[in-house]
């Protein structure tokens, strides 16, 4: 069997990595969208650890929400992503600072 | 080492591997391929954990379709990659030491005596004719059946969100209106025009 | 209330109906005009003289108990009751009847002197106002309504003093009263904050029952030296009397308030206002009774101020100095006979000197409306056959000053001045010596005035001399009657006050202090003692100056200007006033502006506009400049944000909160 400890761990390095990739990609939106895809990813390998040690289906139920969350808001994402570079003509997340105080 | 375990450990070691080129290749293409790799990887220790169904639909949706919406954005808009890699070393030793510094922590919670996981009692193992999806589907449209609902009225809203931010309309096309169609009067269209007989006398 | 309702009636309506002539001439004087006004405060004023002959009569004459009791409960602080009482006895009858009677005589005159002024109504308006308030410190019975009249009395008296606000030399002089008896009331109400604080009462009668109980008491002003409780409130009460009665070193106001018109000066700082002080102590005798030290130093200052502003007195050239200076030697008298506890003498003289200075001031009037407002006594002289009854009221008013025998300054001040003799008070024969070398300078500079205003060749320009004339009757007939108390009073009054029990219980005297009762003893008789009179120094001491007087300003004329060349130095000491005037402007005046310059560029400006206001904004402004840079507008920059605010949760979570 394996250990839960182990999926856990697995589950907290992908977390770290998709947040090191947001922080380090500025060069690319698209990039930045991967990056919260993998840190939804790894959230799910962590309900479904549970799921499997506790023996609660509770955990993939939630799995199912998330999958499904997860698609509409990187479908709206997308969206979002494709008119603002019709009206920037960029994806370079340092030149969109407009908000910026 | 159980053959589970050396699986396990094959298909993490391919999954990290490919998160890592997922935030470093240059290409987002290829960034979005070896984002797929990625899922497949996490498809299959899924099912080391008996949950197949989940590992399925991960591959169907994730992949199958919002992976691909991914590809089509990316072809669509036309990017310019010589210019995207520049500047990259300053700030991602930042990055990775903070990233590093949460790993360290998240280990230190999951291994506290205090969470009470050593204790647990170890899975059970089902039974060969054990149907995950059946599992799951007995509890899904009985228990869950409103945020089931909920989840579909998210997806629609989704939808029309997506349409509605980058819907352009050009402007010589031509469409027929059914409201107006159904609106017009009698008035509008027809014209009487009084004309004397015209007879030969 | 022990008495019939009928005298709580009268004392009421002694002080409201001044009150009532105030108002109504003050706020309405455009309404009522000149005449109206002049009607409305003397009817209110003359109500006030006759009801305080009645509460005089009741009291003093037919022997009746006097009343003390609350008119009004102004506020209730915890266990201080804060109201405004009546406390009618002999004292206060006696000084209720002077006060309205002179006022009376003061707001005839007025209408003489102040005929052709522009500010008629607010005038009257003032001098009743002065009569209300005045009445209220003398008929009060507890100390916060002695404070209210206080206070008043001084706020009536800047605002006359400066009643011709447009004169620079005016609003000095007013702002000068003010601030001096600032100083005294400081001392004042420290002295009354004394008396709550021990006493627990602000009550005469209660405060005066418990004080042989405080007597032991003792409080630690710096540390490691206590002082007596009890000296050390009759000196902060008599620091009050010293500003308000201009004792020395509070007296420096007193000549400047000379620029206020003549009918406030002899109502105000000769007869009233001034007598407050000596009142206050005469009122207070059981407590300074019980303190050696404090009727030591009311009797040294007393002597000083009588003795050295004396000398000053002859070197003034206006009119109204001379007297002014008289004023302040003659209140050095009373304020020596309070400190050898004889304080039936020194209100004795209280009363005689306000009839006869009063006169004075306004015989000084006299003059000055017929000069034209002329008051300098060099541009004088030979006034006797122009003006006679002013001369002759005059005369009248300067015999009774130096204490003629007869005159009733003659009974008051020997009186004052047996009294030092017989004190036992450390010091007394050195101020016996003082008080009789002042019986010579006041004689002396009386008769300089009246050798250089009524006799002597007249030096007065041909203009003045062609329109020169009896003032009118408006301004005589006051002169007149108040010549014949001046007269007379002594006569009358000299037995009963001194030595009998006019008093009564209003003032208590130590039996061990009680010169006046050694006094009494030796007492020969009124007719005995007039007689005696002119064998005793006084009258000696009292011809002799009248001798140098006439040698120097009518047979020799020129002497005068010689002997001030030959002695320099003393007169410029005596004209410029010991220096206290250059002293107070340059120390206090001077220092309070420099404090207060101080504390605007630096207190103000620097720390709370610069620092606090200012600067609280400066500093938002640079923090809000700094915080700023947190919205780069990126992105990644807001995530990171997140990621670090949790990787501090999560340390507290795991280190902290373990």
């Amino acid at each position: 069997m394996i250990d839960i400890t182990h999926l856990l761990i697995l589950g907290a390095v992908m977390f770290c990595i998709s947040m090191a990739g947001i922080f380090i990609n500025r060069k690319n939106v698209i990039i930045l969208l991967m990056s919260i895809e993998l840190m939804l990813l790894s959230v799910n390998l962590n309900f479904v650890a549970f799921s499997y040690h506790l023996g609660d289906l509770a955990g993939q139920v939630f799995v199912f929400f998330i999958l499904t969350v997860a698609a509409a808001e990187a479908a709206i994402g997308l969206a979002i992503l494709v008119v603002v570079f019709r009206t920037r003509q960029t994806i370079n997340v340092a030149e969109l600072d407009t908000m910026k105080g | 080492m159980t053959f589970i375990q050396f699986l396990f450990i094959f298909f993490a070691v391919i999954l990290v591997a490919a998160a890592m080129r997922v935030i470093t290749v240059r290409n987002p293409v290829h960034a979005a391929l070896y984002l797929v790799l990625a899922f497949f990887s996490m498809a299959c220790i899924w099912l080391l954990l008996e949950e197949e169904f989940l590992a399925i639909v991960l591959v169907l949706v994730y992949v199958g379709a919002v992976m691909v919406l991914f590809l089509f954005v990316v072809m669509m808009l036309d990017i310019n990659i010589a210019r995207l890699r520049a500047g990259f070393i300053q700030y991602v030793w930042v990055g990775v030491g903070v990233a590093l510094l949460i790993v360290v922590q998240l280990y230190l919670v999951f291994t506290a005596t205090s969470s009470g996981l050593a204790d647990a009692a170890p899975p059970v193992a089902h039974g060969a004719g054990y149907s995950n999806t059946e599992e799951l589907g007995l509890i899904l449209y009985t228990d869950y059946v409103y945020p089931f609902e909920i989840a579909a009225a998210v997806l629609l809203v989704a939808i029309v969100a997506a349409i509605a931010l980058t819907m352009r309309r050009r402007p010589d096309t031509k469409h027929q209106r059914p409201s107006e169609q159904v609106a017009v009067r009698r008035a509008d269209r027809i014209r009487i025009v009084k004309m004397p007989a015209e007879k030969k006398q | 209330m022990n008495v019939s309702d009928d005298m709580y009636s009268i004392y009421l309506w002694t002080v409201l109906a001044p009150l009532i002539g105030a108002i109504a001439a003050g706020l309405f004087g455009r309404v009522t005009g000149r005449a109206g006004a002049h009607w409305v405060t003397i009817i209110g004023v003359a109500i006030a003289t006759v009801l305080s002959f009645l509460a005089y009569k009741h009291v003093v004459m037919d022997g009746a108990p006097g009343f003390n009791g609350t008119v009004y409960v102004w506020g209730i602080v915890g266990d201080l009751r804060l109201e405004v009482g009546f406390l009618i006895d002999e004292l206060s009858a006696t000084m209720m009847l002077v006060v309205t009677f002179v006022s009376l005589m003061i707001h005839i005159y007025t209408i003489g002197y102040m005929a052709e002024d522009p500010g008629y109504q607010r005038f009257f308006s003032y001098i009743s106002l002065f009569t209300f308030a005045m009445l209220m410190l003398v008929m009060s019975n507890n100390f916060f309504q002695l404070f209210f009249g206080w206070e008043a009395v001084g706020v009536v008296s800047y605002l006359l003093i400066g009643f011709w606000y447009q004169r620079e030399s005016a609003i000095f002089a007013n702002l000068k009263a003010f601030l001096v008896n600032r100083v005294g009331d400081f001392g004042f109400l420290l002295g009354i904050a004394a008396v709550l604080m021990y006493f627990d009462s602000l009550d005469y009668a209660t405060v005066f029952e418990r004080a042989p109980a405080v007597l032991g008491a003792t409080i630690e002003v710096l540390p490691g030296s206590e002082w007596s409780v009890m000296t050390l409130t009759c000196i902060l009460l008599f620091i009050g009397a010293m500003g308000k009665s201009a004792q020395f070193p509070l007296h420096v106001w007193l000549p400047d308030s000379m620029e206020g018109p003549t009918p406030i000066s002899a109502l105000i700082h000769a007869a009233t206002m001034v007598t407050a002080g000596i009142f206050m102590v005469a009122r207070m005798s059981p407590l300074f009774e019980l303190s050696d030290t404090a009727l030591s130093v009311v009797m040294w200052i007393g002597a000083i101020t009588c003795l050295f502003m004396g000398l000053l007195g002859l070197v003034q050239n206006d009119i109204k100095r001379v007297i002014a200076y008289s004023t302040l030697s003659q209140l050095g008298y009373m304020t020596v006979a309070l400190g050898v506890s004889a304080y039936a003498a020194g209100i004795f003289h209280l009363g005689t000197h306000a009839f006869f200075k009063a006169l004075l001031f306004l015989a000084a009037g006299s003059v000055i409306i017929a000069m034209h407002h002329e008051q300098d006594m060099r541009k004088m002289g030979g006034l006797w056959k122009y003006m006679p009854i002013t001369w002759v009221t005059s005369v009248i008013g300067t015999l009774a000053l130096v204490g003629f025998p007869g005159f009733s300054g003659f009974f008051s001040k020997d009186a004052i001045i047996e009294a030092t003799h017989l004190s036992d008070l450390p010091g007394s024969g050195v101020v016996y010596l003082m008080v009789l070398g002042s019986v010579l300078i006041t004689s002396l500079y009386s008769f300089r005035l009246m050798f250089l205003v009524f006799h002597g060749r007249e030096r007065m320009d041909e203009h003045t001399r062609e329109h020169l004339h009896e003032t009118p009757a408006v301004v005589t007939v006051p002169l007149m009657v108040l010549a014949i108390p001046s007269a007379i009073i002594g006569w009358i009054f000299v037995e009963p006050v001194l030595f009998g029990d006019y008093f009564g219980s209003a003032i208590f005297v130590d039996p061990d202090h009680d010169v006046l009762a050694k006094m009494g003893a030796m007492w020969p008789g009124t007719m005995q003692f007039f007689l005696g009179g002119f064998l005793h120094s006084p009258f000696f001491l009292m011809v002799l100056g009248l001798a140098i007087a006439w040698y120097l300003y009518i047979k020799r004329p020129d002497l005068p200007d010689r002997l001030v060349g030959r002695t320099q130095i003393v007169y410029d000491i005596l004209v410029r006033k010991y220096g206290f005037d250059e002293l107070y402007q340059f120390l206090f005046a001077g220092g309070a502006k420099e404090l207060g310059g101080a504390l605007w560029r630096y207190g103000d400006e620097t720390i709370i506009d610069g620092l606090v206001v200012n600067g609280s904004a400066r500093a938002v402004g640079w923090f809000a400049g700094v915080a700023r840079r947190i919205q780069s507008g990126f992105l990644y920059d807001y995530a990171f944000a997140m990621i670090i605010g949790l990787l501090v949760l999560m340390s507290l979570g795991l280190f902290v909160y373990a």
